[in-house]
């Protein structure tokens, strides 16, 4: 009985690991070719992509039943967004000489 | 003690000594541990996240003395170095499964493998360090960065003003994450001892996820840190 539902753990853990060393060296690999202004953005994908990995299914985010915490994971996102997204748009918006 | 015990409907010798007397349950302990772990994290990206604005605007402003500081720095090392943190997080995730299963050997091997990812690491960015000391790209008074070019403009040079600028961020952001990751270190130091007093069961096992919480947070940092300050405009 153990042995089926302790198995597939296993499994996700090793996949993850895997597609963590693909994404290093896409990102790697990505970096070397020019695609202009889309480099950042390719980079920032799969670095993202990446963290969505690690948080969902190292840190078990995905099947956490609790709803607080989710909500301190949800906030932290929304925190963390506002404080860049804002910050870009005055920067990015203001004329220096 | 003893009141607590008495408190428990279960007959003496079934009382789990692992459950604190002010929990309910063994799962109400668990989801209340990781449930300030998670709050603590939201305050270390909110703690990260300001530098990483402070990163973004700069970039924004002085992207070629970025992209040709950035070029300084020797990218085959940070690969490496995400590499050796991700097989860290794969051991972290595997000693929780090994207590999760009564593995204990296993447990302690992962967890000594996780520790010597975490020295890897440390090693790597040490050698990466030296490079920087060696050619005066730390910030400060022996700061040099003249006659640079910047990444696809042959005829201009990188302002070393700003240059010096992506050195600052550069060794503040890896080295509050080395930072991170000695602490880290020493909290494996500690799961190792408990896990090798047999500290840890397949019913009690909060602080490995909690350090694995930690462990897996600083991981994630990492991979955002990698291609924002290793690879700008690296493409020839």
């Amino acid at each position: 009985m153990s042995n089926h539902s302790k198995s597939s753990p296993l499994t996700s853990y090793f996949a993850v690991w895997g597609a963590l060393l693909l994404g290093t060296f896409l990102t790697y690999e990505a970096a070397l070719i020019d695609l202009g202004r889309f480099n950042a953005a390719v980079a920032l994908t799969i670095a993202t992509t990446k963290a969505l990995l690690v948080a969902l299914f190292f840190m078990h985010l995905k099947g956490a039943s609790e709803k607080l915490l989710k909500l301190v994971v949800a906030s932290t996102i929304f925190f963390l967004i506002l404080l860049l997204a804002l910050s870009m748009f005055d920067y990015g918006t203001r004329s220096f000489s | 003690m003893s009141d607590s015990q008495a408190a428990v409907p279960h007959h003496d010798g079934l009382h789990n000594p692992a459950l604190l007397h002010h929990f309910a349950t063994e799962e109400q302990q668990r989801d209340s541990a990781s449930f300030g772990m998670w709050i603590f994290l939201a305050t270390e990206v909110m703690f990260f996240g300001g530098l990483f604005c402070a990163y973004l605007i700069y970039r924004r402003w002085y992207f070629g003395d970025f992209a040709a500081a950035s070029k300084s720095i020797n990218a085959a090392l940070g690969a490496t170095n995400t590499a050796v943190l991700i097989c860290s997080s794969l051991t972290v995730v595997l000693a929780i499964w090994a207590a999760q299963t009564a593995r204990r050997g296993l447990m302690i091997l992962m967890l000594v493998l996780t520790m010597l990812f975490g020295v890897a690491f440390l090693g790597i960015k040490g050698i990466e360090y030296k490079d920087k000391f060696e050619e005066h790209h730390v910030p400060g008074v022996s700061f040099s960065f003249d006659h640079q070019q910047i990444p696809g403009h042959p005829d201009q040079y990188a302002n070393p003003q700003h240059a010096q600028i992506f050195f600052a961020l550069y060794f503040i952001m890896t080295g509050l994450h080395a930072l991170h990751m000695v602490v880290g270190l020493g909290i494996f130091t500690w799961l190792l001892w408990m896990a090798w007093k047999g500290r840890f069961t397949p019913h009690y096992h909060t602080p490995l996820e909690i350090g694995g919480l930690y462990w897996h947070f600083v991981d994630i940092v990492w991979i955002y840190l990698f291609p924002l300050l290793y690879l700008i405009d690296r493409h020839p």
